[in-house]
């Protein structure tokens, strides 16, 4: 009783002051306020945004814990230490030494992305006057796992500082936003650092690493001996190189055990999660559903230009073209994207038959970047972006038959 | 052309304190409070001063803009205080009550008269003010001429009065009241029912449909959307079933008798049951016996838990309301109470929240907000409960910003605040929903009227 008794007198003291959202938005961490209604409903159901909020995040948290092995293995794997693992119970992917590694590179990332994102939020918090709003307690999660491993934390710090002040807070804040902020945060990356998101060097650690040794011994002419550099291509960057799979199968695939962004491999993890999510009711299943049916329609229609031989092996497109269309949902962060980014309810489509027509356009554009995207393989972050900025008008056109329903009602009346 | 209305979408919220099917006589109140704010839009102009004394019936005040509405008293007695907020305004109008009650004749009433003949009765009979209308939910305009007239006998709202219990045997009223009022429309009357037990199942000059679903299938805005929705430029009435019954009894005997049976329910409340009293009476003549207790952390209420008035422990039941509610307070803080599971509180999400494993439990709800107040970010919840043809946030959020042409275009000319009770309740971001909207009702009664 002590401490509830402190902190509500504390609370009570600093009321009012400019300090009081940062210190409310710690309270409010330990205790439910002890805030009643007053007219409108007396009573209020029990969800309120913390809570689901903290739905995505348990959701998130395999995936994160994944990653955090899946780091330290391919590391391992790629330096020719370790045996490729044998299914996702796989004996040399839960090892110890992957943990180790994969938590040395990956925990930065966490602890840099809600530092910074959460501090900013802070700022324009007891700036602006209003409360600490959550919506960054998902994008600060969302954010480590959609980098590469190696990205380095400052260039993390600048983009979450970009990404949380122009993504969200000059538009009002939590649930004004237009674009996804966890996505602006990646496409500042993106397109401020190219040579640190895209390419063969960036998906496993220590790659680049090893690449700039290898560049350092040989201008100083000395041996090369035990310097071999370490590929870690990702599926995609293989297929649109026309490479093939390398030497994944699709169950690889499917438990994610593949180079990519820290936590998005997993396509089984994120099956369960999105189920997760369906049946606690936080996600939308009409955006992951519809999302899911537009990429396959995209993978089968270039399937169909492939099969009608109107694009031959030479093209460079032909090997994301020819690729399998259902292997389209277990490569590259599609599953990631459309589970966890694309059913942002506030920057996705906000009506149910809007939702349809926006996740339908997400997979479906996603597949269409992907293949067509000469410089960086994968095409859910744009298409999400893009279906972002047009959410609005398509949720425009779905309300648009519900007001002119209501004028043909009462012209049917005055005829 | 009956016509069932069946709808999947809403919520049924089942709380603890039920009224048991009992009727007691509440104790007389000595005093008797009328507040013009139970009449929405209505600026008073007073008529019976401090000292004056009345009879059942005599005008108390007018409604200053329209000065054939009359407000007349619902007991005899002398006028003790007119309690005034700031500019002058009208709070209270307190009455000591006779300790032999006195009304005012009116007459018996002619069933053959024409419709300007049965307004005016109306009007000057202090009666008019249970005609509510829409758009607006105000007081009905007497100058207009309503296109249909809808009376729902079905409650469906959490703690409600049992509408067939408490109007069992007085059919001769009600059948009074809907005739006439069959004049006043030139369409029809609706009366919505919830079961065929209902008194008002048998009602003629009115059109019965049969209701089936959650909450809120017996709210009226519910049957007008199903029915007959309100296009730009026309106008429906409403009515509280209760009511007819205070309308019927001037009818057949001239006198204006305001007596209500009123369920006393909630949590709160160790003895909940029904009560005959008056309207404007002091709440604790019925509370405060009943197991409340007079120093406890409660919340009474006029009205139900989803769109009822906070009373204070002197405060007098509201002109439109047949449930008072009491339930706990939740003025406390839970620690962890954002992210532990939660098994005692109702909720739609199955976000740890487990009220869907047992869909037939009872809750002892408190009137904590269970969060804090945020802008809006979840979408899609809302649709679930709301069963109008109408898209509640984009509503909503076009009241917000106060845009007069997308609030008519979304339908703003259907709706009453009570429409929005449920998705206020639900509403993970904790926005007053039926707030917004008065205040969107409001703004276009202002800019368009």
């Amino acid at each position: 009783m002590g401490l509830k008794s402190n902190l509500h007198n504390l609370k009570e003291k600093y009321k009012g002051t400019k300090m009081a959202p940062a210190f409310n938005a710690i309270h409010t961490f330990l205790y439910l306020p002890n805030e009643t209604t007053h007219n409108g409903t007396h009573i209020k159901a029990a969800d309120d945004l913390k809570r689901t909020m903290n739905i995505v995040i348990m959701a998130l948290v395999p995936c994160l814990i994944f990653g955090i092995f899946n780091a330290g293995y391919q590391h391992y794997l790629a330096l020719g230490e370790i045996e490729a693992a044998n299914g996702f119970l796989g004996s040399s992917f839960w090892t110890m030494d992957n943990l180790i590694v994969g938590l040395w590179q990956v925990l930065p990332l966490v602890v840099v992305s809600y530092g910074v994102g959460l501090a900013v939020e802070f700022v324009f918090a007891v700036i602006k006057g209003h409360e600490v709003e959550e919506g960054y307690l998902v994008t600060g999660m969302l954010v480590p796992l959609i980098v590469p491993v190696d990205t380095p934390l400052w260039m993390l710090a600048v983009a979450v500082v970009f990404g949380v002040v122009i993504g969200k807070e000059v538009f009002g804040g939590t649930g004004m936003n237009i674009l996804n902020p966890a996505l602006t945060i990646r496409a500042f990356l993106f397109f401020a650092y190219p040579t640190w998101m895209s390419g063969d060097k960036v998906w496993v650690h220590g790659a680049k690493a090893r690449d700039e040794a290898i560049a350092v011994a040989k201008e100083a002419g000395s041996s090369l001996e035990g310097l071999d550099a370490i590929s870690g291509e990702t599926i995609l960057g293989s297929l649109a190189q026309n490479k093939g799979l390398l030497d994944h199968s699709v169950m690889d695939m499917f438990y994610g055990i593949i180079p990519g962004s820290v936590g998005e491999t997993s396509t089984l993890l994120i099956l369960l999660a999105g189920l997760f999510l369906i049946f606690t009711k936080i996600g939308s299943w009409r955006i992951m559903l519809s999302s899911a049916i537009g990429a396959l329609v995209m993978g089968l229609i270039f399937n169909g230009v492939i099969s009608s031989g109107l694009i031959t092996e030479s093209s460079k497109f032909y090997g994301l073209m020819s690729t399998e269309f259902w292997h389209h949902l277990l490569i590259g962060g599609f599953a990631f994207g459309t589970v966890f980014m694309a059913t942002d309810p506030v920057t996705a489509s906000q009506t149910n038959k809007g939702k349809w027509i926006y996740g339908f356009l997400v997979g479906f554009i996603s597949i269409m970047i992907r293949v067509f995207n000469p410089a960086y393989p994968e095409g859910v972050m744009l298409a999400i972006l893009l279906m972002n900025v047009f959410a609005p008008t398509i949720d425009h056109y779905v309300v648009q038959g519900n007001v002119k329903r209501r004028l043909k009602r009462l012209k049917v009346k005055t005829a | 052309m009956s016509k069932d209305i069946k709808i999947k979408k809403g919520l049924d919220i089942k709380l603890v304190g039920e009224a048991e099917k009992t009727v007691e006589q509440a104790i007389i109140s000595n005093f008797c409070t009328i507040r013009p704010e139970d009449f929405h839009s209505v600026i008073p102009k007073l008529v019976a001063k401090e000292g004056a004394t009345l009879k059942a019936g005599d005008v108390i005040f007018y409604d200053k803009s329209n000065e054939d509405i009359k407000f007349v008293s619902p007991v005899s007695g002398t006028v003790v205080e007119v309690q005034r907020g700031p500019k002058r305004r009208i709070d209270a109008i307190k009455i000591q009550a006779d300790k032999e009650q006195s009304f005012k004749d009116f007459g018996a009433f002619n069933m053959d008269s024409d419709t300007a003949a049965v307004k005016a009765h109306l009007l000057t009979s202090g009666c008019w003010p249970f005609i509510k209308q829409r758009p607006y939910d105000v007081i009905a305009n007497p100058e207009k001429s309503p296109k249909a007239i809808f009376i729902s006998g079905y409650a469906s709202a959490p703690l409600a009065a049992d509408l067939d219990f408490v109007l069992s045997g007085k059919e001769a009223e009600l059948q009074a009241t809907v005739s006439v009022l069959s004049k006043l429309t030139e369409g029809q009357v609706h009366i919505g029912i919830g079961s065929n037990n209902s008194p008002l199942a048998g009602m003629n000059d009115a059109v019965i449909h049969k209701v089936f679903g959650p909450h809120p299938a017996g709210n009226v805005g519910t049957h007008i959307n199903k029915i007959d929705p309100v296009n730009k430029g026309e106008t429906v009435w409403t009515i509280n079933a209760q009511d007819l019954v205070v309308i019927g009894e001037l009818l057949l005997t001239g006198k204006f008798n305001p007596e209500r049976v009123v369920a006393l329910a909630g949590s709160s409340v160790k003895k909940p049951r029904y009560f005959k009293t008056r309207i404007g009476s002091e709440v604790a003549t019925m509370v405060y016996d009943n197991g409340v207790e007079k120093d406890g952390n409660d919340r009474i209420i006029s009205g139900n838990v989803l769109s009822g008035k906070q009373l204070k422990p002197d405060g007098s039941l509201g002109f439109y309301d047949n449930v008072i509610t009491v339930i706990p307070e939740g003025n406390d803080y839970e620690l962890f109470g954002w992210n532990k599971p939660i098994f005692n509180k109702v909720s739609t999400s199955r976000a740890f929240t487990f009220s869907w494993l047992n869909p037939k439990k009872k809750y002892d709800l408190n009137t904590n907000t269970n969060g804090e107040h945020r802008a809006f970010v979840v979408t899609g919840s809302y649709e679930q409960v709301f069963p109008l043809d109408i898209y509640p946030m984009q509503i909503l959020k076009a009241c917000m910003y106060q845009d007069l042409d997308e609030m008519e275009a979304l339908g703003m000319y259907e709706v009453a605040p009570e429409d929005f009770a449920l998705t206020e309740f639900i509403c993970v971001s904790k926005q007053p929903h039926q707030d917004i909207i008065r205040k969107g009702l409001d703004l276009m009664l202002k800019e368009i009227g």
